[in-house]
């Protein structure tokens, strides 16, 4: 018995031991948990917290408003409008057929937008809102929230879109926006994340799309709290980010819809400038398109018929339209003869009706011929026959040179990236791209702005506003507010003031002598006196089939095989304030047609839109008057659109 | 010694046993069930979604851990083998009748509980080793025919349950079982030698990967891989523990407060009520709540092993630190899984996480323990 409790004592103690040594064990490995648990949520807990937060954060971008744009009297050109849309969301709605019917009867819908409301409910979880119909009117929206009752998960929201008030007058200034596409993310290194928001509208064309980086300003942030499936619990911070900057153009809106609207259907361009800033006052370009169509998506009807117009509504053709100048071109090569020295303003040429050159007649445009022609005369009469004798002298390099000091044949940097550079033909350029050599009939054709010369409706302006100055005046489209200071041109472009002043003087004849081309497109009151130069480009000359139809003038041809029309000007000549040109393709003669316009371009800019009657010959006024009415009925009215901050 | 050598003349009888009931124990397992009600309350959003019902199942396993440890411990001795066999049978059903769960059969739908035979293996097979023991003659505990027995025992249900395939439950009825030989005190040798045959096994498991001798399923594997470095897949096999350490880690010392935390209100956290509720616990309450109730836990054990050294039968010694092992193993596998210091593997944290099959398995061992508790012999001659 004693042995036998002696080994119950032993196994009991033995047990006691084994169960010490359990105990131990899990006491250790308790240990090691308490270790781990301080290790993470003490030593590591930083860096979790942070893993923690980005788990629950998501940053979700605001867009900023886009910037304004304005004309030089504050009137809005481009605007921010609130733009309606109907959402729905999936879980609030329940039966989604039945909702979207009842909103079939509400709103207008197409099946377009039922496809792809479906498709993208199908895309995304169920929580998420998804856009049924864009762009409803705001009684659509007050329609569907009378009915919200029977909608369920359905929300009217808002957001901005891009606005145009004066449509088409602007186009090819602003521009328009549009969606992102792929190809504007691929163009960027690194693009603005904004980019990726769904119906972000960046600047597609012109000022727009120039001026992105300052009209598109920086986004704001809204840190959402988000659960694991993404769905948003509550708004934890917002920062509201910046609107874009507003840009206030040079431009004034009357005027730039007062030259659209008298350049009405021709196929034409004008740009307004003041002589003495530089600063455009008017760029328009004819035919013109809504942008705002373009804003909301165009149909591929209306993009094909814009593409196909044989008048070319999407072409800037102050910018981008390049034309033989013309006679308007002839002041240069007259300049170039002067400072040669060659001539004087006295030199003498006589003008039979052609001139031979290398064996070929080269003919005046008056074949009867002016008889004996002086400088002022031949700018006066647009004598061609001078011009060829004269610049067979001085010889296209010098003429060439004195192009590009007064504006032509160079880019002027206005900032909008489309600006054509047009053509000054040397000899080196002829060489190089026609592998031919320059021959003088070359240099006869470029001294009537004709053969490869070739400019744009901007450059004329410059150049007009350079020859009415007398210096390096510079194109600006930006308000001196927004560019910093536009600052006045002093470089004198003439060593010797006295050979602009006998160009000057023949070009006031040209409007105001009983010879000039243009007398007939005078303006009689002092005050608004005009210096011009009419031009008729040759785009085909008549051929000999033509001839053989019985062809002989423009107005018998095609249109489009018509001569165009051009005229510059500034007035008033005493004091020169803006300066004109005017480009109508194919529209004939320049004294016909591209003077009287620029007249009441010259007249209304002057007048500050007035045009007094008592400016006109008194022969024009019942016709001005007239058409003074019919103007003032497609005119927009401005008054409503004035931004009052500025 | 066998409790049958003791006289049971001072045992307390009829309601008096309640007043010699452990009661520090009963009131360490209130805390923790109130805490798994508050956590649950916590991520359930309202009181009714998780925490009510899971009040509701603690009251009544509660009275069944008040009856049974009512009744004498020798009753549930004679009853251990068949305690055993009735939990062998079910596992054996399940696999016909069961529930196919997470790529296994584990369960069979009683109706109003989803029953978990191998969790009751979990008790039954210390109730059936600790009954073998105090029968054997103490001196032939380490002789090999004695040895083999217990591990057929032993090997039979396991066995059987990582045929299911559950490779976590089978190692935690493995491991309990083993424990009790080994308190019992069967020879170390055999012990040492499990040991390197154990080691042999892990290696011949990875090295049969990928052949078609392969001893685990793809999905353990990859569970082996994830746990080796969560970080390859965050978002699929790596994403639960990846997501279990954020939010432990954020919640710092002292936690984000009650309902505050982003990883579990948010539900970044998976199965945040059930295997992974002490993340929610450790993010709310931070290293403080989480090192509470490991110290509850461990006091708990404490107060078993108490109990165990108090007992003065070879049954109810083995019986307590039996079923304290499987305790054990509940809350530091649980622990060290969503710490990320062991493969998920599918344990509930005792008492805490949702779920009734694991807490009326413990509560009835609980009622065991007291059983054996109450039931002592106070004097020894």
């Amino acid at each position: 018995m004693n042995k036998s409790e002696n080994h119950d004592h032993r196994i009991s103690n033995r047990m006691t031991r084994r169960a010490a040594v359990v105990g131990l064990l899990q006491l250790g490995f308790a240990g090691a948990l308490a270790l781990r648990m301080r290790n993470l949520q003490i030593e590591e807990a930083e860096q979790f917290r942070l893993l923690a937060e980005e788990n629950r954060i998501n940053v979700r971008l605001i867009s900023p408003s886009r910037g304004e744009i304005y004309d030089r009297n504050g009137i809005i050109l481009a605007r921010n409008e609130p733009s309606y849309r109907i959402t729905l969301i999936e879980e609030d709605a329940g039966d989604v057929e039945r909702v979207l019917g009842k909103l079939a009867q509400l709103v207008p819908m197409s099946s377009e937008d039922l496809e792809r409301t479906y498709a993208e409910l199908d895309r995304n979880p169920s929580f998420l809102p998804v856009t049924v119909v864009d762009r409803v009117t705001w009684e659509d929206v007050s329609r569907v929230a009378i009915n919200t009752p029977v909608l369920p998960g359905i929300t009217p929201e808002v957001g901005l879109s891009r606005y145009y008030p004066l449509a088409d007058n602007f186009t090819h200034v602003v521009g328009y926006v549009g969606p992102v596409s792929t190809r504007d993310l691929e163009r960027h290194q690194n693009p603005d994340p904004l980019l990726k928001i769904p119906r972000f509208q960046i600047g597609k064309s012109r000022l727009e799309a120039s001026f992105e980086d300052q009209l598109r300003g920086r986004a704001g942030t809204r840190q959402v709290e988000v659960n694991a499936t993404g769905r948003i619990m509550r708004e934890l911070r917002r920062s509201s980010g910046e609107a874009g900057e507003n840009v206030q153009l040079t431009v004034d809106a009357a005027l730039q819809c007062y030259v659209q609207a008298r350049l009405g259907e021709e196929s034409a361009s004008a740009v307004v400038m003041d002589c003495k800033s530089g600063e455009i006052l008017a760029m328009t370009s004819t035919p013109s398109y809504d942008p705002n169509k373009f804003v909301r998506g165009i149909s591929h009807t209306d993009y094909n018929a814009l593409l196909e117009d044989e008048r070319k509504p999407l072409v800037s053709k102050a910018l981008q339209g390049i034309y033989p100048p013309g006679s308007t071109f002839k002041m240069i090569t007259a300049i170039a003869a002067l400072e040669s020295g060659l001539i004087n303003e006295k030199t003498k040429v006589y003008c039979p009706g052609h001139l031979e050159i290398s064996g070929k007649k080269k003919y005046c445009w008056k074949r009867g011929g002016h008889g004996q022609v002086n400088l002022e005369k031949s700018l006066r009469e647009s004598c061609d026959v001078y011009y060829y004798e004269v610049a067979l002298k001085v010889g296209i390099k010098k003429i060439a040179e004195v192009a590009r000091r007064y504006g032509l044949g160079i880019e002027h940097d206005l900032g909008l990236e489309v600006e054509a550079a047009g053509l000054i033909p040397s000899k080196e350029w002829k060489k190089r791209t026609k592998g031919m050599d320059w021959l003088i009939g070359d240099t006869a054709n470029a001294s009537i702005g004709q053969g490869d010369v070739l400019t744009s409706p901007l450059q004329l302006a410059v150049m007009t506003a350079r020859i009415a100055t007398g210096k390096d005046i510079k194109p600006v489209l930006l308000n001196s507010n927004s560019n910093g200071g536009g600052q006045l041109p002093t470089t004198d472009l003439e060593d010797d003031p006295a050979r602009l002043k006998a160009v000057r003087q023949a070009m006031f004849n040209v409007s105001n002598k009983r010879n000039g081309t243009a007398y007939k497109s005078r303006l009689i009151k002092d005050k608004f006196r005009m210096a011009g130069k009419t031009g008729t480009s040759q785009v085909f000359s008549i051929s000999e089939a033509e001839r053989k139809k019985g062809i002989t003038s423009n107005e018998d041809r095609e249109w489009n095989r018509r001569d165009h029309a051009l005229f510059v000007c500034y007035a008033p000549f005493d004091d020169p304030k803006v300066a004109v040109s005017v480009v109508v393709e194919h529209g004939g003669g320049g004294s016909k047609t591209a003077a009287p316009i620029a007249r009441d371009i010259a007249l209304f800019a002057l007048s500050d839109g007035e045009c007094p009657l008592d400016a006109y010959p008194v022969k024009d006024r019942e016709h001005i008057a007239e058409q003074k009415e019919m103007l003032a009925k497609i005119l927009p009215d401005l008054s409503s659109n004035k931004n009052v901050e500025i | 010694m066998s409790y049958l050598e003791y006289r049971v003349r001072s045992i307390p009888r009829g309601f008096r046993k309640i007043l010699h009931l452990n009661w520090a124990l009963i009131l360490l397992l209130i805390a923790v069930a109130s805490i798994g009600i508050i956590m649950l309350y916590s991520v359930g959003g309202s009181f009714s979604q998780w925490a009510e019902p899971q009040l509701k199942r603690f009251l009544v396993t509660f009275v069944m851990m008040l009856m049974i440890a009512m009744v004498p411990i020798w009753f549930w001795r004679n009853m251990s083998a068949i305690a055993y066999l009735f939990a062998l049978t079910l596992i054996v059903l399940v696999g016909f009748i069961g529930s196919t769960g997470m790529g296994a059969q584990r369960w069979i739908d009683l109706g109003f509980i989803k029953l978990q035979p191998s969790e009751i293996m979990k008790v039954a097979i210390v109730m059936a080793l600790a009954a073998y023991y105090d029968v054997l003659p103490p001196s032939k505990i380490s002789r090999p025919v004695w040895v083999l027995l217990p591990l057929l025992i032993i090997a039979l249900p396991t066995l059987l349950v990582l045929r299911q395939p559950d490779l976590g439950t089978s190692l935690l009825i493995l491991i309990t079982g083993g424990t009790v030989m080994f308190l019992a005190g069967v020879h170390w040798a055999y012990f040492t030698s499990v040991l390197c045959a154990g080691v042999g096994v892990v290696f011949a498991v990875f090295q049969t990967r990928g052949t078609e001798w392969q001893l685990l399923k793809d999905y353990q594997y990859r569970r082996i891989d994830t746990f080796l470095d969560p970080s390859t897949d965050p978002l699929g096999a790596g994403y639960h523990i990846t997501q279990s350490k954020i939010a432990l880690g954020s919640g710092g010392l002292s936690g984000r407060g009650f309902k505050m935390g982003s990883q579990s209100q948010l539900n970044f956290l998976p199965e945040k009520h059930t295997d992974f509720i002490f993340t929610t616990l450790a993010e709310e309450f931070g290293f403080v709540g989480g090192i509470s109730l490991l110290a509850i836990y461990m006091l708990i054990l404490l107060f078993c092993l108490i109990a165990a050294l108090e007992a003065q039968d070879r049954f109810s010694k083995l019986l307590i630190s039996g079923i304290a092992m499987t305790f054990f193993l509940f809350f530091a596998v649980n622990m060290s899984m969503v710490m990320g210091l062991m493969p998920v593997v599918g344990v509930p944290l005792p008492l805490v996480s949702w779920g009734g099959s694991a807490m009326l398995v413990l509560m009835a061992g609980f009622g065991l323990i007291q059983s054996a508790y109450v039931h002592r012999p106070r004097t020894t001659k």
